[in-house]
Protein backbone atom coordinates (compact mmCIF):
# COMPACT_ATOMS: atom_id res chain seq x y z
CA UNK A 1 0.00 0.00 0.00
CA UNK A 2 2.59 2.53 -1.09
CA UNK A 3 0.11 4.69 -2.96
CA UNK A 4 -3.61 4.92 -2.34
CA UNK A 5 -6.57 7.25 -2.83
CA UNK A 6 -9.50 7.77 -0.48
CA UNK A 7 -12.51 9.95 0.22
CA UNK A 8 -11.90 12.62 2.86
CA UNK A 9 -13.78 13.29 6.10
CA UNK A 10 -12.80 16.60 7.70
CA UNK A 11 -12.56 17.07 11.47
CA UNK A 12 -11.21 20.00 13.51
CA UNK A 13 -8.53 20.58 16.15
CA UNK A 14 -8.22 18.65 19.44
CA UNK A 15 -10.34 15.64 18.45
CA UNK A 16 -10.12 13.92 21.84
CA UNK A 17 -10.43 10.25 22.74
CA UNK A 18 -13.81 10.81 24.42
CA UNK A 19 -15.07 11.96 21.02
CA UNK A 20 -13.45 9.05 19.18
CA UNK A 21 -15.01 6.59 21.64
CA UNK A 22 -16.93 7.77 24.75
CA UNK A 23 -16.12 6.02 28.08
CA UNK A 24 -19.71 4.71 28.19
CA UNK A 25 -18.97 2.21 25.46
CA UNK A 26 -15.51 1.06 26.61
CA UNK A 27 -16.91 -1.86 28.59
CA UNK A 28 -18.55 -3.38 25.50
CA UNK A 29 -16.89 -6.74 24.83
CA UNK A 30 -15.27 -6.09 21.45
CA UNK A 31 -14.07 -3.32 19.17
CA UNK A 32 -16.69 -4.46 16.64
CA UNK A 33 -19.41 -3.73 19.24
CA UNK A 34 -17.94 -0.32 19.94
CA UNK A 35 -17.16 0.95 16.46
CA UNK A 36 -20.69 2.14 15.63
CA UNK A 37 -20.27 4.74 18.41
CA UNK A 38 -17.05 6.16 16.99
CA UNK A 39 -17.05 9.99 16.95
CA UNK A 40 -20.66 9.97 18.24
CA UNK A 41 -20.48 12.98 20.62
CA UNK A 42 -19.36 15.18 17.72
CA UNK A 43 -20.94 13.52 14.67
CA UNK A 44 -23.33 10.69 15.49
CA UNK A 45 -23.76 9.81 11.79
CA UNK A 46 -20.07 9.54 10.95
CA UNK A 47 -19.30 5.93 11.94
CA UNK A 48 -22.10 4.59 9.75
CA UNK A 49 -21.04 6.68 6.75
CA UNK A 50 -17.28 6.00 6.73
CA UNK A 51 -16.36 3.44 4.08
CA UNK A 52 -13.31 1.26 3.61
CA UNK A 53 -10.32 3.25 2.42
CA UNK A 54 -11.64 6.67 3.49
CA UNK A 55 -9.22 9.20 4.94
CA UNK A 56 -9.69 11.41 8.00
CA UNK A 57 -8.13 14.88 7.82
CA UNK A 58 -7.97 16.78 11.10
CA UNK A 59 -6.24 19.72 12.78
CA UNK A 60 -3.79 19.81 15.65
CA UNK A 61 -3.49 17.46 18.64
CA UNK A 62 -5.57 14.60 17.21
CA UNK A 63 -6.24 11.87 19.80
CA UNK A 64 -5.63 13.98 22.89
CA UNK A 65 -7.08 12.80 26.17
CA UNK A 66 -7.18 9.31 27.56
CA UNK A 67 -4.87 6.35 26.95
CA UNK A 68 -7.71 4.21 25.59
CA UNK A 69 -6.28 2.13 22.81
CA UNK A 70 -9.80 1.52 21.55
CA UNK A 71 -9.49 4.95 19.90
CA UNK A 72 -7.02 3.91 17.16
CA UNK A 73 -8.52 0.41 17.11
CA UNK A 74 -11.96 1.82 16.29
CA UNK A 75 -10.60 4.02 13.52
CA UNK A 76 -8.87 0.96 12.14
CA UNK A 77 -12.02 -1.17 12.54
CA UNK A 78 -13.95 1.45 10.53
CA UNK A 79 -11.38 0.62 7.83
CA UNK A 80 -10.05 4.16 7.59
CA UNK A 81 -6.90 4.05 5.40
CA UNK A 82 -5.04 6.71 7.37
CA UNK A 83 -5.44 9.82 9.50
CA UNK A 84 -3.76 13.04 8.37
CA UNK A 85 -3.47 15.68 11.09
CA UNK A 86 -1.39 18.74 11.92
CA UNK A 87 -0.13 16.94 15.07
CA UNK A 88 -0.97 14.00 17.36
CA UNK A 89 -1.18 13.48 21.11
CA UNK A 90 1.64 11.29 22.43
CA UNK A 91 -0.23 8.23 23.77
CA UNK A 92 -2.55 8.08 20.76
CA UNK A 93 0.48 8.20 18.47
CA UNK A 94 2.15 5.24 20.23
CA UNK A 95 -1.10 3.28 20.34
CA UNK A 96 -1.66 3.80 16.62
CA UNK A 97 1.81 2.61 15.67
CA UNK A 98 1.41 -0.46 17.90
CA UNK A 99 -1.87 -1.31 16.19
CA UNK A 100 -0.76 -0.57 12.66
CA UNK A 101 -2.97 2.49 12.11
CA UNK A 102 -1.18 4.77 9.69
CA UNK A 103 -0.77 8.38 10.87
CA UNK A 104 0.55 11.13 8.63
CA UNK A 105 1.58 14.57 9.81
CA UNK A 106 0.84 17.53 7.54
CA UNK A 107 -0.29 21.06 8.37
CA UNK A 108 -1.12 22.41 4.91
CA UNK A 109 -3.74 20.12 3.42
CA UNK A 110 -6.33 21.36 5.98
CA UNK A 111 -6.47 24.77 4.25
CA UNK A 112 -7.57 23.38 0.92
CA UNK A 113 -9.27 20.03 1.40
CA UNK A 114 -13.05 19.74 1.63
CA UNK A 115 -15.14 16.87 2.94
CA UNK A 116 -15.84 14.42 0.14
CA UNK A 117 -12.68 15.30 -1.86
CA UNK A 118 -10.60 12.42 -3.20
CA UNK A 119 -7.05 12.54 -1.79
CA UNK A 120 -4.05 10.48 -2.86
CA UNK A 121 -1.25 9.44 -0.48
CA UNK A 122 2.20 8.46 -1.72
CA UNK A 123 3.78 6.96 1.43
CA UNK A 124 6.74 8.84 2.82
CA UNK A 125 6.61 11.34 -0.06
CA UNK A 126 3.52 13.45 -0.67
CA UNK A 127 -0.23 14.00 -0.52
CA UNK A 128 -1.99 14.86 -3.76
CA UNK A 129 -5.24 16.80 -4.08
CA UNK A 130 -6.20 17.57 -7.68
CA UNK A 131 -3.03 18.97 -9.22
CA UNK A 132 -1.50 20.14 -5.93
CA UNK A 133 0.96 18.10 -3.86
CA UNK A 134 2.06 18.46 -0.24
CA UNK A 135 5.27 16.84 1.05
CA UNK A 136 5.10 14.37 3.97
CA UNK A 137 7.89 12.84 6.08
CA UNK A 138 8.62 9.18 6.74
CA UNK A 139 8.62 7.70 10.27
CA UNK A 140 11.75 7.06 12.41
CA UNK A 141 13.39 3.62 12.05
CA UNK A 142 12.37 2.21 15.43
CA UNK A 143 8.70 2.88 14.64
CA UNK A 144 8.99 1.48 11.13
CA UNK A 145 10.44 -1.70 12.73
CA UNK A 146 7.24 -2.18 14.75
CA UNK A 147 5.05 -1.40 11.73
CA UNK A 148 7.10 -3.72 9.52
CA UNK A 149 6.74 -6.50 12.08
CA UNK A 150 2.97 -6.04 11.74
CA UNK A 151 2.46 -4.23 15.05
CA UNK A 152 3.71 -4.76 18.60
CA UNK A 153 1.81 -8.03 19.19
CA UNK A 154 3.52 -9.64 16.19
CA UNK A 155 6.90 -8.21 17.23
CA UNK A 156 6.50 -9.83 20.66
CA UNK A 157 5.29 -13.11 19.14
CA UNK A 158 8.47 -13.19 17.09
CA UNK A 159 10.49 -12.53 20.27
CA UNK A 160 8.72 -15.41 21.99
CA UNK A 161 9.32 -17.75 19.06
CA UNK A 162 5.71 -17.99 17.97
CA UNK A 163 5.12 -18.36 14.24
CA UNK A 164 1.94 -16.74 13.01
CA UNK A 165 0.13 -16.98 9.72
CA UNK A 166 0.31 -14.24 7.09
CA UNK B 1 25.72 21.08 30.05
CA UNK B 2 23.80 19.67 33.02
CA UNK B 3 20.67 17.56 33.19
CA UNK B 4 16.99 18.18 33.93
CA UNK B 5 15.09 15.96 36.39
CA UNK B 6 13.78 13.63 33.68
CA UNK B 7 17.23 13.28 32.13
CA UNK B 8 18.68 12.31 35.54
CA UNK B 9 15.99 9.67 36.12
CA UNK B 10 16.36 8.11 32.66
CA UNK B 11 20.20 8.16 32.76
CA UNK B 12 20.27 6.47 36.17
CA UNK B 13 17.73 3.89 35.02
CA UNK B 14 19.76 2.79 32.00
CA UNK B 15 23.16 3.18 33.70
CA UNK B 16 24.34 6.05 31.50
CA UNK B 17 26.25 9.14 32.63
CA UNK B 18 23.89 11.41 30.79
CA UNK B 19 21.06 11.29 28.23
CA UNK B 20 19.91 14.00 25.84
CA UNK B 21 16.46 14.88 24.44
CA UNK B 22 15.69 13.06 21.21
CA UNK B 23 17.69 9.96 22.15
CA UNK B 24 15.67 6.74 21.92
CA UNK B 25 16.42 4.44 24.86
CA UNK B 26 14.97 1.29 26.42
CA UNK B 27 14.17 1.75 30.12
CA UNK B 28 13.71 -0.83 32.87
CA UNK B 29 10.28 -0.31 34.37
CA UNK B 30 10.05 -0.05 38.17
CA UNK B 31 6.27 -0.49 38.44
CA UNK B 32 3.18 -0.69 36.28
CA UNK B 33 -0.48 0.07 36.98
CA UNK B 34 -3.42 -1.49 35.16
CA UNK B 35 -7.02 -0.51 35.92
CA UNK B 36 -10.28 -2.38 35.57
CA UNK B 37 -11.37 -0.85 32.26
CA UNK B 38 -8.33 -2.17 30.40
CA UNK B 39 -7.39 -5.41 32.20
CA UNK B 40 -9.41 -7.61 29.76
CA UNK B 41 -7.50 -6.13 26.83
CA UNK B 42 -4.10 -6.36 28.59
CA UNK B 43 -4.76 -10.00 29.51
CA UNK B 44 -5.76 -10.84 25.92
CA UNK B 45 -2.73 -9.16 24.34
CA UNK B 46 -0.34 -10.65 26.94
CA UNK B 47 -1.35 -14.19 26.03
CA UNK B 48 -1.64 -13.44 22.33
CA UNK B 49 2.00 -12.27 22.44
CA UNK B 50 2.98 -15.70 23.74
CA UNK B 51 4.09 -14.77 27.26
CA UNK B 52 3.58 -17.38 29.96
CA UNK B 53 4.77 -15.46 33.04
CA UNK B 54 4.99 -11.91 34.35
CA UNK B 55 8.47 -10.36 34.37
CA UNK B 56 8.02 -9.56 38.05
CA UNK B 57 4.58 -9.98 39.72
CA UNK B 58 5.57 -7.66 42.62
CA UNK B 59 6.00 -4.80 40.18
CA UNK B 60 2.50 -5.09 38.77
CA UNK B 61 -0.46 -3.32 40.40
CA UNK B 62 -4.07 -3.98 39.40
CA UNK B 63 -6.65 -1.46 40.58
CA UNK B 64 -10.43 -1.58 40.22
CA UNK B 65 -11.74 1.99 40.22
CA UNK B 66 -13.55 2.99 37.00
CA UNK B 67 -16.28 0.38 37.45
CA UNK B 68 -16.55 0.48 41.28
CA UNK B 69 -19.26 -0.20 42.20
CA UNK B 70 -20.66 -1.65 38.98
CA UNK B 71 -23.31 0.33 37.15
CA UNK B 72 -24.00 -2.19 34.37
CA UNK B 73 -24.14 -5.97 34.36
CA UNK B 74 -21.31 -6.20 31.81
CA UNK B 75 -18.93 -4.41 34.21
CA UNK B 76 -18.64 -7.58 36.30
CA UNK B 77 -16.78 -9.25 33.44
CA UNK B 78 -13.81 -6.95 34.03
CA UNK B 79 -13.43 -8.07 37.66
CA UNK B 80 -13.78 -11.74 36.74
CA UNK B 81 -11.07 -11.43 34.09
CA UNK B 82 -8.86 -9.35 36.42
CA UNK B 83 -9.20 -11.82 39.29
CA UNK B 84 -8.50 -14.78 37.00
CA UNK B 85 -5.39 -13.05 35.58
CA UNK B 86 -4.13 -12.25 39.10
CA UNK B 87 -4.66 -15.84 40.21
CA UNK B 88 -3.05 -17.39 37.13
CA UNK B 89 0.09 -15.24 37.18
CA UNK B 90 0.58 -14.76 40.92
CA UNK B 91 -0.33 -11.11 41.07
CA UNK B 92 -0.63 -9.97 44.71
CA UNK B 93 -1.04 -6.19 44.40
CA UNK B 94 -4.75 -6.07 43.64
CA UNK B 95 -6.98 -3.27 45.00
CA UNK B 96 -10.65 -4.09 44.59
CA UNK B 97 -12.28 -1.04 46.22
CA UNK B 98 -9.59 1.04 47.92
CA UNK B 99 -9.80 4.13 45.75
CA UNK B 100 -8.72 5.74 42.51
CA UNK B 101 -5.59 4.28 40.91
CA UNK B 102 -3.65 7.55 40.73
CA UNK B 103 -4.19 8.27 44.42
CA UNK B 104 -3.28 4.73 45.48
CA UNK B 105 -0.06 4.49 43.49
CA UNK B 106 1.78 7.06 45.61
CA UNK B 107 -0.37 6.68 48.76
CA UNK B 108 0.41 2.94 49.01
CA UNK B 109 4.05 3.54 48.07
CA UNK B 110 4.06 1.79 44.68
CA UNK B 111 5.46 4.87 42.88
CA UNK B 112 8.44 6.45 44.61
CA UNK B 113 10.88 9.29 43.88
CA UNK B 114 13.23 8.47 41.00
CA UNK B 115 11.15 5.49 39.77
CA UNK B 116 9.95 4.93 36.21
CA UNK B 117 6.29 3.87 36.19
CA UNK B 118 3.79 3.32 33.38
CA UNK B 119 0.03 2.94 33.64
CA UNK B 120 -2.88 2.24 31.31
CA UNK B 121 -4.36 5.65 31.97
CA UNK B 122 -3.43 9.07 30.68
CA UNK B 123 -3.44 10.64 34.15
CA UNK B 124 -0.52 8.40 35.15
CA UNK B 125 1.51 11.64 35.00
CA UNK B 126 0.21 12.13 38.59
CA UNK B 127 3.17 10.35 40.29
CA UNK B 128 5.51 13.12 39.15
CA UNK B 129 4.35 14.88 42.33
CA UNK B 130 6.94 12.80 44.21
CA UNK B 131 9.61 13.02 41.50
CA UNK B 132 8.65 9.78 39.76
CA UNK B 133 8.76 9.63 35.94
CA UNK B 134 5.33 8.22 35.18
CA UNK B 135 3.35 8.24 31.98
CA UNK B 136 0.30 6.70 30.34
CA UNK B 137 0.46 3.98 27.68
CA UNK B 138 -2.00 1.75 25.85
CA UNK B 139 -2.86 -1.86 26.69
CA UNK B 140 -0.72 -3.44 23.96
CA UNK B 141 2.42 -1.74 25.28
CA UNK B 142 1.39 -2.67 28.82
CA UNK B 143 1.17 -6.31 27.76
CA UNK B 144 4.69 -6.12 26.32
CA UNK B 145 6.04 -4.61 29.57
CA UNK B 146 4.34 -7.36 31.61
CA UNK B 147 6.39 -9.85 29.61
CA UNK B 148 9.68 -7.98 29.24
CA UNK B 149 9.89 -5.35 32.00
CA UNK B 150 11.04 -2.84 29.43
CA UNK B 151 9.74 -0.07 27.18
CA UNK B 152 11.36 2.17 24.57
CA UNK B 153 11.03 5.89 25.07
CA UNK B 154 12.27 9.01 23.42
CA UNK B 155 14.05 11.22 25.97
CA UNK B 156 11.77 14.28 26.10
CA UNK B 157 12.62 17.98 26.18
CA UNK B 158 11.78 19.79 29.40
CA UNK B 159 9.72 22.95 29.94
CA UNK B 160 10.70 24.69 33.18
CA UNK B 161 7.80 26.30 35.04
CA UNK B 162 8.70 28.63 37.90
CA UNK B 163 6.09 30.00 40.31
CA UNK B 164 7.56 32.37 42.86
CA UNK B 165 5.82 34.22 45.67
CA UNK B 166 2.74 33.55 47.78
CA UNK B 167 -0.57 32.48 46.24
CA UNK B 168 -3.54 34.72 47.11
CA UNK B 169 -5.89 33.27 49.74
CA UNK B 170 -8.50 32.10 47.23
CA UNK B 171 -6.06 30.64 44.68
CA UNK B 172 -5.06 26.96 44.85
CA UNK B 173 -2.82 24.54 42.97
CA UNK B 174 -5.82 23.83 40.71
CA UNK B 175 -5.90 27.44 39.56
CA UNK B 176 -2.14 27.28 38.91
CA UNK B 177 -2.35 24.22 36.65
CA UNK B 178 -5.47 25.49 34.85
CA UNK B 179 -3.71 28.80 34.12
CA UNK B 180 -0.66 26.89 32.91
CA UNK B 181 -2.79 24.71 30.59
CA UNK B 182 -4.50 27.84 29.28
CA UNK B 183 -1.10 29.36 28.45
CA UNK B 184 0.42 26.17 27.00
CA UNK B 185 -2.85 25.17 25.26
CA UNK B 186 -3.93 21.56 24.97
CA UNK B 187 -0.89 20.51 22.93
CA UNK B 188 1.76 22.92 24.22
CA UNK B 189 3.65 20.27 26.16
CA UNK B 190 3.09 17.31 23.83
CA UNK B 191 6.08 14.89 23.96
CA UNK B 192 7.60 17.18 26.64
CA UNK B 193 8.05 17.17 30.41
CA UNK B 194 6.95 19.94 32.77
CA UNK B 195 9.38 20.59 35.63
CA UNK B 196 7.91 22.76 38.41
CA UNK B 197 9.90 24.89 40.83
CA UNK B 198 9.82 28.19 42.71
CA UNK B 199 8.92 29.29 46.22
CA UNK B 200 5.14 28.91 45.69
CA UNK B 201 5.73 25.31 44.56
CA UNK B 202 8.06 24.64 47.51
CA UNK B 203 5.31 25.84 49.84
CA UNK B 204 2.75 23.41 48.38
CA UNK B 205 1.79 20.14 50.03
CA UNK B 206 2.42 16.91 48.11
CA UNK B 207 -1.37 16.72 47.64
CA UNK B 208 -1.39 20.11 45.88
CA UNK B 209 1.55 19.11 43.67
CA UNK B 210 -0.44 16.00 42.81
CA UNK B 211 -3.27 18.18 41.47
CA UNK B 212 -0.76 19.81 39.12
CA UNK B 213 0.98 16.64 37.92
CA UNK B 214 -2.41 14.94 37.49
CA UNK B 215 -3.52 17.56 34.95
CA UNK B 216 -0.23 17.99 33.07
CA UNK B 217 -1.51 15.57 30.43
CA UNK B 218 -4.20 18.13 29.58
CA UNK B 219 -1.40 20.19 27.99
CA UNK B 220 -0.16 17.00 26.32
CA UNK B 221 2.78 16.46 28.72
CA UNK B 222 4.53 13.11 28.88
CA UNK B 223 5.36 13.70 32.55
CA UNK B 224 5.32 16.46 35.18
CA UNK B 225 8.07 16.41 37.76
CA UNK B 226 8.68 18.00 41.14
CA UNK B 227 12.03 17.77 42.90
CA UNK B 228 11.57 15.69 46.07
CA UNK B 229 11.89 17.57 49.39
CA UNK B 230 11.29 16.71 53.06
CA UNK B 231 7.52 16.68 52.50
CA UNK B 232 7.93 14.23 49.63
CA UNK B 233 10.17 11.94 51.66
CA UNK B 234 7.75 11.87 54.57
CA UNK B 235 4.82 11.10 52.25
CA UNK B 236 6.71 8.48 50.23
CA UNK B 237 8.43 7.01 53.30
CA UNK B 238 11.97 7.37 51.92
CA UNK B 239 15.06 9.08 53.33
CA UNK B 240 16.43 12.36 52.00
CA UNK B 241 19.74 10.54 51.31
CA UNK B 242 17.86 8.22 48.93
CA UNK B 243 16.92 11.16 46.72
CA UNK B 244 20.03 13.35 47.03
CA UNK B 245 20.83 12.70 43.35
CA UNK B 246 17.41 13.81 42.18
CA UNK B 247 17.68 17.52 41.41
CA UNK B 248 17.94 19.52 38.17
CA UNK B 249 21.41 20.90 37.44
CA UNK B 250 21.73 24.68 37.35
CA UNK B 251 23.05 24.52 33.79
CA UNK B 252 20.38 22.08 32.58
CA UNK B 253 18.97 22.75 29.12
CA UNK B 254 15.27 23.70 28.88
CA UNK B 255 13.31 24.11 25.65
CA UNK B 256 11.16 26.77 27.29
CA UNK B 257 10.97 28.62 30.60
CA UNK B 258 7.66 29.97 31.92
CA UNK B 259 7.68 32.23 34.97
CA UNK B 260 4.75 33.31 37.12
CA UNK B 261 4.34 35.64 40.09
CA UNK B 262 2.03 33.79 42.47
CA UNK B 263 0.47 37.12 43.54
CA UNK B 264 -0.75 37.71 39.96
CA UNK B 265 -2.79 34.49 39.82
CA UNK B 266 -6.58 34.47 40.26
CA UNK B 267 -9.26 31.76 40.57
CA UNK B 268 -9.98 30.40 37.08
CA UNK B 269 -12.24 27.88 35.36
CA UNK B 270 -11.83 25.66 32.31
CA UNK B 271 -15.02 26.45 30.39
CA UNK B 272 -16.93 24.08 28.07
CA UNK B 273 -15.71 21.98 26.37
CA UNK B 274 -11.94 22.06 26.34
CA UNK B 275 -9.54 22.06 29.27
CA UNK B 276 -7.50 24.90 27.76
CA UNK B 277 -10.52 27.21 27.51
CA UNK B 278 -9.50 29.10 30.66
CA UNK B 279 -11.34 32.15 32.00
CA UNK B 280 -11.15 34.01 35.33
CA UNK B 281 -14.10 32.98 37.53
CA UNK B 282 -15.18 36.63 37.54
CA UNK B 283 -15.88 36.44 33.80
CA UNK B 284 -18.50 33.70 34.12
CA UNK B 285 -19.73 34.55 37.63
CA UNK B 286 -23.49 34.15 38.04
CA UNK B 287 -23.86 31.25 35.58
CA UNK B 288 -26.62 29.00 36.99
CA UNK B 289 -25.51 25.51 37.99
CA UNK B 290 -27.44 22.23 38.23
CA UNK B 291 -24.68 20.37 40.03
CA UNK B 292 -21.30 20.74 41.72
CA UNK B 293 -18.76 17.91 41.94
CA UNK B 294 -15.90 17.88 44.44
CA UNK B 295 -13.59 14.89 44.20
CA UNK B 296 -11.62 12.68 41.79
CA UNK B 297 -7.89 11.90 41.57
CA UNK B 298 -7.38 15.59 40.77
CA UNK B 299 -9.02 17.12 43.85
CA UNK B 300 -10.44 14.45 46.14
CA UNK B 301 -7.77 14.59 48.82
CA UNK B 302 -8.05 15.48 52.50
CA UNK B 303 -6.96 19.10 51.98
CA UNK B 304 -9.61 19.51 49.26
CA UNK B 305 -12.35 18.10 51.50
CA UNK B 306 -11.08 20.35 54.33
CA UNK B 307 -11.44 23.43 52.11
CA UNK B 308 -14.92 22.35 51.00
CA UNK B 309 -16.05 21.64 54.56
CA UNK B 310 -14.61 24.95 55.77
CA UNK B 311 -16.60 26.86 53.17
CA UNK B 312 -19.83 24.83 53.46
CA UNK B 313 -19.97 24.71 57.27
CA UNK B 314 -23.30 26.08 58.42
CA UNK B 315 -24.62 26.49 54.87
CA UNK B 316 -27.06 24.56 52.73
CA UNK B 317 -26.35 23.77 49.08
CA UNK B 318 -28.52 25.45 46.45
CA UNK B 319 -27.88 22.73 43.86
CA UNK B 320 -26.85 19.07 43.89
CA UNK B 321 -23.40 18.58 45.40
CA UNK B 322 -21.54 15.32 44.83
CA UNK B 323 -18.43 14.59 46.90
CA UNK B 324 -16.07 11.74 45.98
CA UNK B 325 -12.95 11.16 48.09
CA UNK B 326 -9.95 9.85 46.14
CA UNK B 327 -9.32 6.85 48.37
CA UNK B 328 -10.69 4.84 51.28
CA UNK B 329 -7.86 6.19 53.48
CA UNK B 330 -8.83 9.78 52.68
CA UNK B 331 -12.51 8.93 53.21
CA UNK B 332 -11.78 7.64 56.71
CA UNK B 333 -9.52 10.56 57.59
CA UNK B 334 -12.22 12.97 56.44
CA UNK B 335 -14.79 11.21 58.64
CA UNK B 336 -12.42 11.42 61.61
CA UNK B 337 -11.76 15.13 60.99
CA UNK B 338 -15.52 15.83 60.85
CA UNK B 339 -15.46 17.04 57.22
CA UNK B 340 -17.89 14.40 56.03
CA UNK B 341 -20.44 15.33 58.70
CA UNK B 342 -20.17 19.00 57.74
CA UNK B 343 -20.56 18.19 54.04
CA UNK B 344 -23.48 15.82 54.64
CA UNK B 345 -25.26 18.40 56.80
CA UNK B 346 -24.85 20.95 54.02
CA UNK B 347 -26.65 18.53 51.68
CA UNK B 348 -23.79 16.75 49.92
CA UNK B 349 -24.26 13.37 48.26
CA UNK B 350 -21.12 11.52 49.32
CA UNK B 351 -20.05 8.64 47.08
CA UNK B 352 -17.52 5.84 47.47
CA UNK B 353 -13.96 6.53 46.26
CA UNK B 354 -13.80 5.77 42.53
CA UNK B 355 -13.81 7.26 39.05
CA UNK B 356 -17.63 7.30 38.69
CA UNK B 357 -18.77 10.76 37.64
CA UNK B 358 -15.36 11.96 36.40
CA UNK B 359 -15.37 9.35 33.64
CA UNK B 360 -19.11 9.75 33.09
CA UNK B 361 -20.15 6.21 33.98
CA UNK B 362 -22.13 6.72 37.17
CA UNK B 363 -22.81 8.82 40.24
CA UNK B 364 -24.40 11.98 38.91
CA UNK B 365 -24.41 12.00 35.12
CA UNK B 366 -26.25 14.93 33.51
CA UNK B 367 -28.39 15.67 30.47
CA UNK B 368 -28.86 18.28 27.72
CA UNK B 369 -28.70 21.89 28.86
CA UNK B 370 -27.47 21.16 32.39
CA UNK B 371 -24.36 22.79 33.81
CA UNK B 372 -21.89 21.39 36.31
CA UNK B 373 -18.90 22.92 38.09
CA UNK B 374 -16.46 20.11 38.82
CA UNK B 375 -13.01 19.71 40.36
CA UNK B 376 -11.85 16.84 38.15
CA UNK B 377 -9.58 16.99 35.12
CA UNK B 378 -11.62 16.83 31.91
CA UNK B 379 -14.58 18.73 30.48
CA UNK B 380 -14.66 17.11 27.06
CA UNK B 381 -17.93 16.83 25.12
CA UNK B 382 -20.06 14.09 26.65
CA UNK B 383 -17.65 13.42 29.51
CA UNK B 384 -20.36 13.53 32.25
CA UNK B 385 -23.49 12.61 30.36
CA UNK B 386 -24.80 13.91 27.05
CA UNK B 387 -22.75 16.02 24.66
CA UNK B 388 -24.90 19.06 25.55
CA UNK B 389 -23.83 19.22 29.21
CA UNK B 390 -21.75 22.30 30.07
CA UNK B 391 -18.78 21.29 32.26
CA UNK B 392 -16.71 23.91 34.10
CA UNK B 393 -13.53 22.79 35.88
CA UNK B 394 -12.31 24.67 38.93
CA UNK B 395 -10.82 24.43 42.41
CA UNK B 396 -12.56 22.90 45.43
CA UNK B 397 -12.85 26.43 46.86
CA UNK B 398 -14.64 27.73 43.77
CA UNK B 399 -16.79 24.58 43.68
CA UNK B 400 -17.84 24.71 47.34
CA UNK B 401 -18.57 28.46 47.20
CA UNK B 402 -20.66 27.96 44.05
CA UNK B 403 -22.59 25.08 45.63
CA UNK B 404 -23.90 27.47 48.29
CA UNK B 405 -25.25 29.95 45.75
CA UNK B 406 -26.15 27.51 42.96
CA UNK B 407 -24.29 29.84 40.61
CA UNK B 408 -20.66 30.18 39.59
CA UNK B 409 -19.21 32.29 42.40
CA UNK B 410 -15.73 33.66 43.14
CA UNK B 411 -14.39 32.09 46.36
CA UNK B 412 -13.33 34.24 49.25
CA UNK B 413 -10.10 33.53 51.14
CA UNK B 414 -9.57 30.02 52.37
CA UNK B 415 -8.60 29.74 56.02
CA UNK B 416 -5.12 28.36 56.48
CA UNK B 417 -4.31 28.14 52.77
Amino acid sequence: MNKFTGKVWVLGDDIDTDIIIPTDYLALPTIEDMKQYGFSPLRPELASRIQEGDIIVAGKNFGCGSSREQAPEIIKALKVACVIAKSYARIFFRNSINNGLLLIENDQIQDVVKEGDMLTVQMGEYLQLGDRTFPIASLPDNLMDIINAGGLVKAMQRRNGIETED
Amino acid sequence: MGSTLIEKIVARNIGADQVKPGQIVTVNVDRVMIHDIFIPFVADKFEEMGFTSLWDPDKVVLIYDHLIPTSAVEDVRHFKIGDAFAEKYGLKNVHRSDGICHQLMTEAGYAKPGNIVFGTDSHTTTYGCVGCFSSGIGYTEMASILGTGQLWIRVPETIKVVVNGTLPDNVTAKDVILRLIGDLRSDGATYKVLELSGSAVDAMSVASRMTISNMAIEAGAKACLFRPDEKTCEYSRVNMEDVDWLYPDEDADYCRVMEYRAEDLVPVLACPSQVDNIKPVTEVEGTELDQVFIGSCTNGRLEDLAVAAGILKGHTTACKLIVTPASRKIYMEAIKAGYMETLAKAGAIITQPGCGLCCGRAGGILTDGEKVLATNNRNFLGRMGTSKVGIYLGSPATAATSAITGKITVPKGIQGN
